[in-house]
Protein backbone atom coordinates (compact mmCIF):
# COMPACT_ATOMS: atom_id res chain seq x y z
CA UNK A 1 0.00 0.00 0.00
CA UNK A 2 2.67 2.52 1.25
CA UNK A 3 4.75 1.25 -2.11
CA UNK A 4 1.88 1.93 -4.15
CA UNK A 5 1.70 5.67 -2.77
CA UNK A 6 4.75 6.17 -3.61
CA UNK A 7 4.34 5.20 -7.22
CA UNK A 8 1.36 7.19 -7.17
CA UNK A 9 3.31 9.89 -5.87
CA UNK A 10 5.81 10.16 -8.34
CA UNK A 11 3.58 9.48 -11.45
CA UNK A 12 2.14 12.79 -9.84
CA UNK A 13 4.95 14.42 -10.08
CA UNK A 14 6.04 13.35 -13.21
CA UNK A 15 3.21 14.13 -14.68
CA UNK A 16 3.25 17.64 -13.71
CA UNK A 17 6.77 18.01 -14.71
CA UNK A 18 4.83 17.02 -18.67
CA UNK A 19 2.44 19.93 -17.73
CA UNK A 20 5.09 22.18 -16.70
CA UNK A 21 7.03 21.23 -20.14
CA UNK A 22 3.93 21.56 -22.14
CA UNK A 23 3.21 24.65 -20.75
CA UNK A 24 6.85 25.94 -22.14
CA UNK A 25 5.91 24.88 -25.51
CA UNK A 26 3.01 26.25 -26.06
CA UNK A 27 3.13 28.84 -28.68
CA UNK A 28 3.20 32.72 -27.82
CA UNK A 29 0.36 34.58 -29.03
CA UNK A 30 1.81 37.02 -31.99
CA UNK A 31 -0.23 39.73 -33.97
CA UNK A 32 0.63 37.49 -36.78
CA UNK A 33 -3.37 38.45 -38.18
CA UNK A 34 -1.54 42.10 -38.61
CA UNK A 35 1.49 40.26 -40.43
CA UNK A 36 -0.27 38.19 -42.39
CA UNK A 37 -2.96 41.10 -44.10
CA UNK A 38 -0.49 43.60 -44.44
CA UNK A 39 -2.12 45.93 -41.65
CA UNK A 40 0.90 46.20 -39.75
CA UNK A 41 2.74 48.09 -43.11
CA UNK A 42 0.19 50.61 -42.09
CA UNK A 43 1.58 50.83 -38.82
CA UNK A 44 4.43 51.43 -40.00
CA UNK A 45 3.66 54.28 -42.52
CA UNK A 46 2.07 56.39 -40.38
CA UNK A 47 4.88 56.00 -37.87
CA UNK A 48 7.48 57.04 -40.40
CA UNK A 49 5.06 59.92 -41.69
CA UNK A 50 5.34 61.36 -38.34
CA UNK A 51 9.11 60.70 -37.90
CA UNK A 52 9.79 62.67 -41.09
CA UNK A 53 7.37 65.82 -40.00
CA UNK A 54 9.05 66.04 -36.42
CA UNK A 55 12.80 66.03 -38.15
CA UNK A 56 11.65 68.23 -40.70
CA UNK A 57 10.40 70.63 -38.07
CA UNK A 58 13.78 70.23 -36.17
CA UNK A 59 15.81 70.65 -39.20
CA UNK A 60 13.75 73.98 -40.16
CA UNK A 61 14.32 75.03 -36.29
CA UNK A 62 17.95 74.21 -37.31
CA UNK A 63 18.08 76.08 -40.47
CA UNK A 64 16.46 79.20 -38.77
CA UNK A 65 18.80 79.44 -35.66
CA UNK A 66 21.77 78.94 -38.13
CA UNK A 67 20.61 82.29 -40.12
CA UNK A 68 20.13 84.24 -37.00
CA UNK A 69 23.64 82.84 -35.92
CA UNK A 70 25.24 84.69 -39.16
CA UNK A 71 23.79 87.50 -38.52
CA UNK B 1 24.46 74.47 -43.51
CA UNK B 2 27.13 72.00 -44.76
CA UNK B 3 26.22 68.25 -45.13
CA UNK B 4 29.61 67.14 -44.05
CA UNK B 5 28.80 69.26 -40.58
CA UNK B 6 25.16 67.70 -39.89
CA UNK B 7 26.44 63.79 -40.71
CA UNK B 8 25.06 62.97 -37.53
CA UNK B 9 21.78 64.43 -38.26
CA UNK B 10 21.12 62.36 -41.49
CA UNK B 11 22.30 59.83 -39.22
CA UNK B 12 20.23 60.12 -36.61
CA UNK B 13 17.27 60.37 -38.78
CA UNK B 14 18.16 56.93 -40.85
CA UNK B 15 18.81 55.00 -37.39
CA UNK B 16 15.31 56.32 -36.71
CA UNK B 17 13.96 55.25 -39.50
CA UNK B 18 15.48 51.53 -39.54
CA UNK B 19 14.26 51.59 -35.60
CA UNK B 20 10.79 52.34 -36.70
CA UNK B 21 10.88 49.57 -40.11
CA UNK B 22 13.07 46.80 -38.43
CA UNK B 23 11.55 47.24 -35.05
CA UNK B 24 7.88 46.19 -36.97
CA UNK B 25 8.72 44.32 -39.02
CA UNK B 26 11.49 42.24 -38.41
CA UNK B 27 11.18 38.94 -36.14
CA UNK B 28 11.72 38.93 -32.47
CA UNK B 29 11.48 36.25 -30.03
CA UNK B 30 8.48 35.01 -28.90
CA UNK B 31 7.90 35.28 -25.30
CA UNK B 32 5.02 34.91 -22.95
CA UNK B 33 3.44 37.69 -20.97
CA UNK B 34 5.57 40.01 -23.06
CA UNK B 35 4.37 39.19 -26.87
CA UNK B 36 4.52 41.10 -29.13
CA UNK B 37 5.25 44.47 -27.14
CA UNK B 38 8.57 43.28 -26.51
CA UNK B 39 9.09 45.96 -29.31
CA UNK B 40 9.09 48.09 -26.85
CA UNK B 41 12.42 48.14 -26.34
CA UNK B 42 13.48 49.48 -28.86
CA UNK B 43 11.34 52.89 -27.43
CA UNK B 44 11.08 52.37 -23.95
CA UNK B 45 14.22 50.91 -23.05
CA UNK B 46 16.12 53.35 -25.91
CA UNK B 47 14.29 56.32 -23.51
CA UNK B 48 16.45 55.47 -20.55
CA UNK B 49 19.54 54.69 -22.49
CA UNK B 50 19.30 57.89 -24.19
CA UNK B 51 18.51 59.75 -20.94
CA UNK B 52 21.66 58.14 -19.51
CA UNK B 53 23.82 59.35 -22.29
CA UNK B 54 22.64 62.61 -22.02
CA UNK B 55 22.80 63.05 -18.10
CA UNK B 56 26.48 61.58 -18.66
CA UNK B 57 27.31 64.58 -21.06
CA UNK B 58 25.67 66.50 -18.85
CA UNK B 59 27.80 65.46 -15.99
CA UNK B 60 30.66 66.29 -18.19
CA UNK B 61 29.81 69.54 -18.88
CA UNK B 62 29.58 70.49 -14.95
CA UNK B 63 32.75 68.83 -14.44
CA UNK B 64 34.38 71.13 -17.30
CA UNK B 65 32.52 74.34 -15.96
CA UNK B 66 33.90 73.88 -12.31
CA UNK B 67 37.55 73.53 -14.21
CA UNK B 68 37.48 76.95 -15.93
CA UNK B 69 34.72 78.69 -14.81
CA UNK B 70 33.24 79.19 -18.17
CA UNK B 71 29.81 80.54 -18.21
CA UNK B 72 29.13 78.52 -21.97
CA UNK B 73 29.92 75.02 -20.52
CA UNK B 74 26.97 75.97 -18.04
CA UNK B 75 24.58 76.59 -20.73
CA UNK B 76 25.79 73.54 -22.24
CA UNK B 77 25.34 71.32 -18.87
CA UNK B 78 21.64 72.84 -18.44
CA UNK B 79 20.43 72.26 -21.59
CA UNK B 80 21.51 67.97 -21.96
CA UNK B 81 20.29 67.58 -18.54
CA UNK B 82 16.74 69.24 -19.68
CA UNK B 83 16.84 67.04 -22.75
CA UNK B 84 18.01 63.43 -20.25
CA UNK B 85 15.05 64.23 -18.31
CA UNK B 86 12.40 64.76 -20.81
CA UNK B 87 13.72 61.20 -21.68
CA UNK B 88 13.38 59.79 -18.35
CA UNK B 89 9.89 61.29 -18.44
CA UNK B 90 9.17 59.88 -21.99
CA UNK B 91 10.75 56.52 -20.55
CA UNK B 92 8.35 56.84 -16.85
CA UNK B 93 5.32 57.05 -19.60
CA UNK B 94 5.81 54.27 -21.86
CA UNK B 95 6.64 52.07 -18.69
CA UNK B 96 3.08 52.97 -17.28
CA UNK B 97 2.00 51.99 -20.87
CA UNK B 98 3.80 48.83 -20.91
CA UNK B 99 2.69 48.04 -17.27
CA UNK B 100 -0.37 48.06 -17.65
CA UNK B 101 -0.95 46.04 -20.44
CA UNK B 102 2.02 43.05 -19.03
CA UNK B 103 1.98 42.51 -15.24
CA UNK B 104 -1.29 44.13 -14.72
CA UNK B 105 -3.17 41.74 -16.75
CA UNK B 106 -0.89 38.90 -18.17
CA UNK B 107 0.96 38.28 -15.00
CA UNK B 108 -1.62 39.34 -12.54
CA UNK B 109 0.78 41.67 -10.46
CA UNK B 110 -1.41 43.63 -8.37
CA UNK B 111 -1.27 47.40 -8.63
CA UNK B 112 0.35 47.35 -5.14
CA UNK B 113 3.61 45.18 -6.01
CA UNK B 114 3.66 47.21 -9.07
CA UNK B 115 4.37 50.25 -7.31
CA UNK B 116 6.73 48.76 -4.89
CA UNK B 117 8.51 47.89 -8.07
CA UNK B 118 12.02 48.89 -6.78
CA UNK B 119 12.85 50.70 -10.47
CA UNK B 120 9.89 52.85 -10.67
CA UNK B 121 10.90 54.09 -7.25
CA UNK B 122 14.48 54.23 -8.01
CA UNK B 123 13.60 55.83 -11.44
CA UNK B 124 11.28 58.34 -9.97
CA UNK B 125 13.42 59.62 -7.28
CA UNK B 126 16.22 59.94 -9.77
CA UNK B 127 14.05 62.40 -12.05
CA UNK B 128 13.20 64.12 -9.06
CA UNK B 129 16.53 64.61 -7.99
CA UNK B 130 16.92 66.05 -11.36
CA UNK B 131 13.86 68.21 -11.21
CA UNK B 132 15.41 69.60 -7.86
CA UNK B 133 18.48 70.63 -10.01
CA UNK B 134 16.36 72.99 -12.32
CA UNK B 135 14.33 74.54 -9.21
CA UNK B 136 18.37 75.32 -7.73
CA UNK B 137 18.91 76.93 -10.82
CA UNK B 138 15.63 78.94 -11.35
CA UNK B 139 15.59 79.94 -7.55
CA UNK B 140 19.66 82.39 -8.19
CA UNK B 141 19.40 85.46 -9.41
CA UNK B 142 23.45 85.88 -9.13
CA UNK B 143 24.62 84.00 -12.71
CA UNK B 144 27.93 82.96 -11.50
CA UNK B 145 26.45 81.53 -8.01
CA UNK B 146 23.93 79.66 -10.08
CA UNK B 147 26.47 78.19 -12.52
CA UNK B 148 28.68 77.16 -9.93
CA UNK B 149 25.82 75.33 -6.84
CA UNK B 150 24.20 73.99 -9.91
CA UNK B 151 27.64 72.28 -11.54
CA UNK B 152 28.76 70.50 -7.98
CA UNK B 153 24.38 69.43 -7.33
CA UNK B 154 24.59 68.53 -11.12
CA UNK B 155 27.32 65.88 -10.26
CA UNK B 156 25.71 65.01 -7.11
CA UNK B 157 22.23 63.92 -9.40
CA UNK B 158 24.48 62.04 -11.40
CA UNK B 159 26.13 59.88 -9.18
CA UNK B 160 22.44 59.27 -7.55
CA UNK B 161 21.60 57.71 -10.85
CA UNK B 162 23.59 54.51 -10.08
CA UNK B 163 22.41 53.78 -6.89
CA UNK B 164 18.29 54.57 -7.48
CA UNK B 165 18.15 53.10 -10.75
CA UNK B 166 21.18 50.59 -11.36
CA UNK B 167 22.26 49.03 -8.00
CA UNK B 168 18.95 49.23 -5.66
CA UNK B 169 16.90 47.72 -8.56
CA UNK B 170 19.21 44.64 -8.76
CA UNK B 171 19.96 43.75 -4.82
CA UNK B 172 16.54 43.76 -4.05
CA UNK B 173 13.46 42.11 -5.98
CA UNK B 174 12.35 44.01 -9.01
CA UNK B 175 9.65 43.14 -12.03
CA UNK B 176 12.41 44.27 -14.68
CA UNK B 177 14.98 42.46 -16.40
CA UNK B 178 18.74 41.73 -14.32
CA UNK B 179 17.02 41.09 -10.95
CA UNK B 180 18.29 38.81 -8.03
CA UNK B 181 16.61 35.48 -8.51
CA UNK B 182 15.59 36.23 -12.38
CA UNK B 183 17.29 34.12 -15.09
CA UNK B 184 17.59 37.45 -17.04
CA UNK B 185 21.22 38.28 -16.30
CA UNK B 186 22.28 41.37 -16.71
CA UNK B 187 20.72 42.60 -19.53
CA UNK B 188 21.93 46.02 -19.39
CA UNK B 189 25.56 45.04 -20.31
CA UNK B 190 26.27 41.44 -21.26
CA UNK B 191 26.22 40.59 -25.01
CA UNK B 192 25.03 37.45 -24.11
CA UNK B 193 21.57 38.63 -22.23
CA UNK B 194 19.80 39.84 -25.32
CA UNK B 195 18.63 37.79 -28.29
CA UNK B 196 20.77 39.10 -31.27
CA UNK B 197 17.41 39.78 -33.21
CA UNK B 198 16.38 42.13 -30.61
CA UNK B 199 20.24 43.78 -30.18
CA UNK B 200 20.20 44.25 -34.10
CA UNK B 201 17.37 46.93 -34.19
CA UNK B 202 18.05 48.07 -30.30
CA UNK B 203 21.64 49.53 -30.65
CA UNK B 204 20.84 51.25 -33.52
CA UNK B 205 17.59 52.79 -31.70
CA UNK B 206 19.83 53.96 -28.95
CA UNK B 207 22.25 55.43 -31.09
CA UNK B 208 19.56 57.02 -33.24
CA UNK B 209 17.49 58.31 -30.51
CA UNK B 210 20.21 59.33 -28.45
CA UNK B 211 21.37 61.31 -31.42
CA UNK B 212 18.12 63.33 -31.94
CA UNK B 213 18.17 64.53 -28.21
CA UNK B 214 21.52 65.67 -28.52
CA UNK B 215 20.59 67.57 -31.80
CA UNK B 216 17.33 69.50 -30.26
CA UNK B 217 19.66 70.04 -27.34
CA UNK B 218 22.00 71.69 -29.59
CA UNK B 219 19.31 73.48 -30.62
CA UNK B 220 18.50 74.70 -27.30
CA UNK B 221 22.34 75.54 -26.58
CA UNK B 222 22.81 77.78 -29.41
CA UNK B 223 20.01 79.74 -28.76
CA UNK B 224 20.88 80.89 -25.37
CA UNK B 225 24.53 81.21 -26.59
CA UNK B 226 22.92 83.66 -28.74
CA UNK B 227 20.39 85.08 -26.21
CA UNK B 228 23.71 85.39 -23.37
CA UNK B 229 25.97 86.75 -25.54
CA UNK B 230 26.80 89.82 -23.85
CA UNK B 231 28.03 87.56 -20.85
CA UNK B 232 30.19 85.20 -22.30
CA UNK B 233 34.01 85.89 -23.40
CA UNK B 234 34.32 88.20 -25.95
CA UNK B 235 36.70 85.20 -28.33
CA UNK B 236 34.88 82.66 -27.17
CA UNK B 237 37.16 79.33 -26.37
CA UNK B 238 36.72 76.18 -28.57
CA UNK B 239 34.75 74.47 -26.20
Amino acid sequence: MKYQKKIGLLLLVLSNAVLVFAQDNKPVEMADVMRSNGKIYVVVAICLTILIGLFLYVWNIDRKISKLEKE
Amino acid sequence: MKVNKSWWKIASFLLLVYTIVGGFLMEVPHLPILNETIRNLYFHVAMWFGMMILFMASFAYSIKYLRGFNYRNDIYAKQFAALGSLFGILGYTTGAIWVSVTWLTDQSQSIGSVMKEPKLIGAAIALLIYGAYFVLRGSFTDIDKRARISAVYNIFAFVMLFPSIWIIPRLVGSLHPGAPGSDSGNPALNFKDVDLRLRMVFYPAVIGWTLLGVWIATLKIRLQLMNDKSLLPETPTKK
